[in-house]
């Protein structure tokens, strides 16, 4: 096994995917949507980095890049320093072992004519770890695992409940004891209460294991409770990656505060109290992404230069880096000496460096400066 | 002043299945007034979309008993005829289903399934009806109604195919809108504009809105009421901020609970209400929340009344702890180890 002496577990280096759109008789490629576009970022080992955007942003493609279930357009994905970008289906396999998938669907996620016992074990047999009887008793104790009983064995999928199948994937996932799980909306199909149990199942697992996520979601409040680091994505670019708690005391990017507050808050006073900042429209098609910004048809800060000049990602420090020309809740200090960070996209102009903030903003609410 | 539409009293349904009786909702009582806003709050299996469709008849089946009532302006809609129901609905009362994908046919354009509805209550010609529709639709905010109202579904997103569904709903200008999950399938940005749609439609049609939601944030600030259910009951009902501020049932705190929240301190663990909503066929003997509270006596053998215990009148619960022991129980459930904020 290799050792990455202490790098990040996985590393994504300007990667991209398009898909083409085909058509004619001859099947030629007219359009493409733009998928992932230019998306730079480390996951260190142990860490859960929250993916989060609206629907079409990207995130569930990147997801799914990464454990190569699709291939890069474009771009580099380290994973324990190996380049595994453009490896085949035969060198993906020893690989398949250390990165595994939770999908968000636990109903079409899993095989309706196989038996619980099938679903969990056949990553073992493919393997080929263990004889059947070790096999049997390796899933046994998955299931206790994932806090259902050995009993369940024989059972079939349609005799579960939502929260329980969606055990059921992550037994699944975790039954080759891979070092990162990339999860896709693992609990946004579920009621709030079976919600919580299977976060905190989530966090018992990394812990136990050792286990590194990415955790990709819509629901900011989610994201914030498994996460360390966040990024948000828009319209396939990575717009702002923060450490969890920093992204929801001081956004950068007004991207992410319209999403903030847009987040529902159980309490009915602060609720009516709270500015919601409603995004107008939906996201534009990746097919033709909108010039410069990709976000300035959407945002309320939005000016000339932003139409034009697609903004680097500029680190604001402490590993806080946001691509936007007016950044919200930074001091003039700060401002003077930024610089674009190196996983910024090819295409952005690094000298486009912003120079005015767009004041500080608040969207959770909650803070004292309102 | 304000005038009653909507009462629902004691009203209950059972299906009968090959498994056996399937007792889907149970007791359930409540009032809407015109222009107030009831959340009905609970999780997947808790009637809360049973009771809705109910209202609007859409239950009726030779496997299904109603007992108790639902009176629209003094009459009975559990007794009117299936003729007089399909008028009655979407006249009356209008429905948003949870998922805009499903809902809409996807080989009959917008608008025209938006006519379609218009001309099975009103004696309008085609020309005008489709007026009515892109009038509509530039009510629930599409843009460019003219064009788009020749659309299919699958041009539509996610939030603009709901939208068209409000519009539809609307379209006879009911008095009730039923919202079952309207947001659910959607974004949490989409999702923002289509709660302040339903608010504003509602005050500008001056009707009435039951919103369905397993998210209590999600009625937080429209709801004027809330009902939680749990097994075919109501657990709690009672005005938004006293539900919020001073929930009474441990089902009710496990809710508040279990969100994560944007507004505290990060917590460590999220409370988990433990266990699986009981089976409807066989529900347990007494209070149906007994196997999964952490609270359970002796008492909780007999299932208690939905009856107000606390001084604020209209504030009702199904539990039997005392209040004091209540309000200093709570605490630990719903914020975890985090002190109250002030």
């Amino acid at each position: 096994m290799s050792t990455n002496g202490g790098g990040p577990l996985i590393a994504v280096r300007h990667v991209k995917k398009y898909f083409p759109i085909r058509k004619g008789l001859l099947q030629r490629e007219v359009a493409r949507v733009h998928a992932v576009d230019d998306v730079s970022f480390e996951v260190q080992e142990g860490e859960t980095l929250g993916l989060v955007g609206e629907s079409g942003c990207g995130k569930s493609t990147l997801g799914r890049t990464i454990v190569r279930l699709l291939e890069p357009t474009a771009g580099e994905i380290v994973f324990r320093g190996q380049e595994i970008e453009n490896f085949g289906a035969r060198r993906l396999r020893p690989l398949r072992r250390e990165m595994q998938m939770v999908f968000q669907d636990p109903y079409a996620s899993l095989n309706p004519r196989k038996r619980v016992g099938t679903i969990i074990g056949d990553p073992l047999k493919i393997h080929g770890i263990g004889d059947r009887a070790s096999r049997k008793a390796q899933v046994e104790e998955l299931l206790e695992t994932v806090g259902l009983s050995p009993e369940h064995y024989n059972r079939f999928p349609h005799e579960f409940s939502g929260g329980q199948r969606q055990r059921i994937g992550i037994a699944r996932a975790l039954a080759l004891r891979p070092k990162l799980i990339v999860a896709d909306e693992p609990v946004s199909a579920l009621d709030v209460s079976i919600q919580s149990q299977m976060l905190n199942l989530l966090e018992d697992l990394q812990n136990e294991f050792h286990l590194t996520y990415i955790f990709v979601a819509h629901d900011l409040a989610v994201v914030r409770h498994v996460s360390d680091r966040i990024a948000v994505m828009y319209l396939g670019k990575l717009v702002e990656l923060s450490p969890a708690e920093e992204l929801y005391q001081r956004p950068i990017m007004p991207y992410t505060e319209a999403l903030l507050s847009a987040v529902p808050i159980p309490d009915p006073d602060l609720a009516r109290k709270r500015k919601r900042i409603v995004l107008e429209g939906d996201v534009p098609s990746p097919i033709n992404p909108p010039s410069g910004c990709r976000f300035h048809p959407r945002c309320r800060y939005a000016t000339q230069v932003c139409s034009e000049i697609e903004p680097p990602l500029v680190d604001y420090g402490a590993g806080h880096l946001a691509a936007c020309h007016h950044p919200l809740n930074v001091d003039a200090a700060t401002l003077a000496s930024v610089q674009a960070a190196p996983e910024s996209p090819a295409a952005a102009d690094a000298a486009a460096l912003p120079h005015d903030s767009a004041g500080e903003s608040d969207p959770v609410g909650t803070g004292s400066s309102s | 002043m304000s005038e009653r539409l909507l009462e629902v009293k004691d009203l209950g349904v059972d299906f009968t299945t090959e498994d056996g009786v399937v007792h889907a909702v149970d007791g359930v009582s409540f009032e809407l007034d015109r222009g107030k806003v009831l959340g009905i709050v609970g999780e997947s299996g808790s009637g809360k979309s049973v009771t809705a469709m109910t209202i609007m008849g859409l239950t009726r089946d030779i496997n299904a008993r109603f007992r108790g009532e639902v009176s629209y302006q003094g009459r009975n809609l559990l007794e009117i005829s299936d003729t007089e129901m399909q008028n009655f609905r979407g006249n009356e009362i209008g429905m948003i289903f949870q998922d805009p994908m499903t809902s809409l046919n996807p080989v009959y354009r917008i608008g025209e399934q938006i006519a379609e509805a218009i001309r099975a209550h009103e004696h309008v010609d085609k020309q005008n009806a489709h007026k009515r529709a892109v009038e509509l639709l530039r009510q629930v905010g599409i843009p460019n109604p003219e064009s788009r109202v020749d659309d299919f579904p699958h041009q539509f997103s996610g939030g603009m195919r709901q939208r068209a569904m409000i519009a539809m709903a609307l379209s006879c200008n009911p008095a009730i809108l039923i919202a079952d999950e309207p947001t659910t399938a959607l974004d949490v940005t989409i999702q923002a504009q289509i709660v302040e749609l339903i608010s504003k439609l509602k005050d500008d049609f001056n009707s009435a809105v039951i919103m369905i939601t397993h998210d209590l944030g999600v009625v937080a600030d429209i709801a004027d009421e809330i009902a939680v259910m749990y097994a075919g009951r109501i657990v709690e009902r009672g005005p938004t901020r006293e539900l919020f501020y001073d929930p009474q049932h441990p089902y009710t705190w496990g809710l508040l609970g279990s969100i994560p929240r944007l507004d505290r301190a990060k917590q460590e663990r999220l409370h988990s209400i433990t266990g699986a909503p009981p089976s409807l066929i066989q529900l347990p003997q007494g209070c149906k929340f007994r196997p999964r509270c952490p609270h359970a006596f002796e008492k909780c053998k007999e299932e208690p009344a939905l009856e107000n215990r606390v001084e604020t009148p209209g504030h009702l619960d199904r539990c039997w702890l005392d209040v004091e022991t209540k309000r200093s129980l709570r605490d630990a459930t719903i914020s975890g180890d985090q002190t109250e904020a002030a």
